[in-house]
Parts: structure tokens; sequence; C-alpha cells
């Protein structure tokens, strides 16, 4: 068994808070480089420059990449050998958040109650949590700042075994073009295929949050993720949705087994300022 | 600043907002003011209870926008645009009370691509996602509204040659819809 403080965590999360949100990872950036040399459209061009302009100079004035500095998503594994001591997880996790939030003057985006009262919360507390108990003794976690654009431009879909493959590729089209501009484009298009109707949302952004440029292991699956970025940027959305070939940078499928009667088939868009941070301890 | 852009001033004047088409970049200076989900519900049940709204609103540009907290010594925070069409349902009050511009991102409901022509009224886009770029052509903001709603109250901005392009204008143009045509390949 191995031990980590909560002191040791605190430090780790506030860290990674920092780091989404003021430096986009460099797969982001070198994808909207290649983007940029690629774009048919010289709007789309000149809109995928003030983007990389703006990498520069959020890092140059220590100013957030986006004002949009999200919803806390954290999916954590927790090695099952690890015992963490002086204090919960969860609250340490929630604690940090807190901490970096209000010190590196990020906005502060959630409200107590979505129907009701809807009243800031004032810390951007609670962010959401994945925890999965994984072997070993180590712990890792992935902070992902995500903006509410993009976030509203996510639907799930109990397709027939059926409507197969045709029907997901069709899905995902219609979706994309659906949300046009709205997600802010060049997106990454994260799409969850089987599990239960709750394992398939959380694929899909997990699939969201993959680096780019990496694609699904099973090559069928890596196959089709490249068929569907094709398929995407033939669309003519384009940067910014102001029409050009750079509709997405990267669309990635991650896939669990499901039951006989189902293809459960989520999406979650992810915008380009495509923000995390990993840290294992 | 590319010559092709045409520089413009708020208020908006009726032979300002005529000139501009869709796909016009155009640099704006003046005033803008702030305003998202919760302050558009503020200022329509205001409107819809008779009551007077906290600015007057004719020839003026909403900008969607909840900024980050201004580090220190800076006037703002990173300030771009959120999505425009959650605050679609408000437009046709807002029209009705002289409003002529819109700052966002995102595509408007028919509804409000018609009433933009009825009152002749302009909606304009900011990318997306260059918060931290947008805010050097923010020169002050000052909360005048709401300031209960934090990132949401309604802030007075000093903005000289922020940088936007014309989606949709007085004339039925419609950017997105003749960008994705020009570059669509199925």
């Amino acid at each position: 068994m191995r031990e980590i403080s909560a002191t040791e965590i605190f430090s780790a999360v506030v860290g990674l808070i920092q780091r989404a949100n003021f430096i986009l990872p460099d797969a982001v950036v070198k994808a909207l480089k290649e983007a940029h040399e690629r774009e048919a459209s010289p709007t789309g061009q000149q809109t995928l420059s003030i983007l990389l302009e703006n990498v520069t100079v959020a890092a140059q004035e220590q100013l957030p990449l986006c004002q949009d500095t999200g919803t806390g998503i954290f999916l954590v594994e927790l090695g099952q050998e690890v015992h963490i001591t002086g204090g919960f997880l969860n609250d340490i996790i929630q604690e940090a958040v807190r901490e970096a939030y209000r010190s590196f003057h990020l906005r502060k985006s959630i409200v107590n109650d979505p129907v009701f009262d809807r009243k800031n919360t004032g810390d951007n507390t609670p962010a959401m949590i994945h925890t999965e108990i994984v072997p070993g003794e180590r712990l890792k976690i992935l902070f992902a700042p995500k903006g509410g654009g993009c976030e509203n431009m996510s639907g799930l879909w109990m397709l027939t075994p059926a409507e197969g493959l045709e029907g997901i590729r069709r899905k995902v089209l219609e979706f994309v073009e659906w949300a046009g501009p709205n997600p802010c484009p060049p997106i990454v298009v994260g799409i969850g295929i089987g599990g239960s109707f709750d394992q398939c949302a959380l694929l899909a952004k997990k699939a969201a949050l993959r680096p780019i440029g990496i694609r699904n292991p099973d090559p069928r699956y890596a196959q089709l993720e490249q068929e569907l970025l094709d398929a995407v940027n033939r669309l003519g959305i384009g940067p910014m949705g102001y029409g050009g070939t750079t509709t997405a940078l990267d669309v990635h499928i991650e896939f669990l087994p499901t039951h006989i009667t189902q293809l459960p088939l989520a999406i979650n868009i992810q915008c380009h300022s495509a923000r995390y941070a990993e840290v294992v301890l | 600043m590319n010559s092709r852009e045409k520089k413009i001033q708020t208020p908006l004047t009726e032979d300002v907002i005529q000139g501009l088409k869709a796909g016009d970049a155009v640099r704006i200076t003046g005033i803008l003011f702030t305003a998202r989900d919760a302050a558009h519900q503020r200022l329509v049940s205001a409107i819809q209870a008779g009551q007077s709204l906290p600015f007057d609103l004719r020839g003026q540009i909403i900008y969607y926008v909840g900024p980050t907290p201004p580090p220190p010594g800076k006037p703002i925070g990173s300030a771009g645009p959120t999505t425009s069409y959650r605050m679609d349902v408000y437009v046709p009050y807002l029209l009705e009370k002289g409003l002529k511009g819109m700052i966002g991102k995102g595509a408007r409901s028919q509804k409000v691509k018609e009433d933009l022509q009825k009152h002749k009224a302009l909606y304009f886009g900011a990318v997306g996602g260059a918060g931290a770029l947008l805010a050097r052509y923010i020169h002050s903001a000052t909360v005048i509204a709401y300031e209960d709603l934090g990132p949401e109250a309604i802030r007075k901005l000093q903005v000289v040659n922020f940088p936007a392009v014309v989606i949709n204008d007085t004339y039925g143009g419609d950017l997105y819809e003749q960008g994705k045509q020009k570059y669509r390949q199925t």
C-alpha cells in the first residue's frame, strides 16, 4: 500500500487548473497550425491565426485562454493500493477548485440549483468528478475546464442495432451540421458507442478529452474516426462557422460492449480551446 | 488592421447599419453593454412590468459576454463571446426598445433574423475562444446593473477597434449560410 497525502493532491490539482486554463496543450496548438496550413478559406485561415495569437496573448498577459473557464471535469483513476491520508478525495479536489478559481482570477460559472434558484455558488464548485478504481498504486487525475457553449452541443440517442454503422455515420454528420457555428469550431467530436445510457455519455466525454492525434487502438474504430473526420470537414462549416474546410481537428470514438437490444450513441463536442491537464501521483 | 475592415462607432446610426452586409469585417469603437442569460431575463421582466431599464437601449450594441475577473492592474479579464441562441427569445423585446446590434457567436433563430430586418439592426460575430486577445480592445469595464449576478452583471465597456464580423444584416444575409455553401463538398 502507498500513502498519498491530501496536501500533495491539493497542490497537484491547483497546478492542473492553472495549467489547463492558461496553456493550450501542445497537440492542440500543433493541430491548429496544421489546420491553418490546409484551410482553403482566407477568412478561415485568418480566424485560425487569431486563435493561435490568442494562445500567445494568454501566456504573455496571464489571462485565461477563454472567459468560459468551465465546469471543472475531473477524470480520476485511483489505484486500489493507494491510501489517501489527511482528507476525503472529493473534498480535497473541491477545495483545490475553490482555491484555484479564486487565486487565478478564473470565472465562476456554476449555479447551485439548475431549475429553481440558479444562484452562482461563487467559487465554481462543485466540480464534476468521475472516479474509477484501477489496479496499482498510482493516482491519475485529468482536469478539463469544459466550456458551456460546446457542452450544450451534446446528445445521446438509443439507436437500434438495425441502424448500425450507417445510423451512426448519419447521426454524427447531422448532429455536427446542426451544431454548426455554436460550439466554436474547429471542434473535437467525442463519440461514445455502446455500454448503457449512463456509460455511453461518459465514453463520449472521455473521447472528447483524448489528446488530438491519438487513434482508437481498434483498427476498425480508428478507420471510422478518420472517415468521420474527413466527412465532417466536407460540411463546409469552417473555423467559427464562417465557412471553410476545417470544421473538426479530430474525431474520437470510445466504445464498450452493449445489450443485445441496444446501440447507444453519445456525442460530446469539445471546442477548439481543448483545454486539459493531467498528473500522475 | 486590415484595410478592408470598416471602422464604426456606437451608438449605431441607420446609415451605418444599412451600409453593412453579412461577411463585412468591422472594428467597433465606443460603448458596448454586456448582458447574457440572467441579465436578459431581468431586462425583459422589467420591460414587461413597465419599469425603467438600467440603460437606454436606443442605438446601442449588447455584447454577449461574461468576462473572467480582472487580474490586478487590468480593466477586465478574458472576454470573448458566448453562444447567442440562448438569448433569442429575449431579442424582440430589446429591439422594440431600440437596440441596434448584438455581438456573440453562433446561429440565430429564423425569428431573430427576420426581426433584424424589420427593426434594421445587426448581429455581429466575435471570435469565440479568443477571450485573452479580445480583452486588449476593452479599455474600461464598469458594472452598471445586477451586480449580484457576478459574471452575468451588466457592464459598460469602453472599446477601441474591437474586431467583429457581420453575421446577419438588414437584408436577410447570413454569413454562416453563405460560408457553408461556399465550402461544402457534399
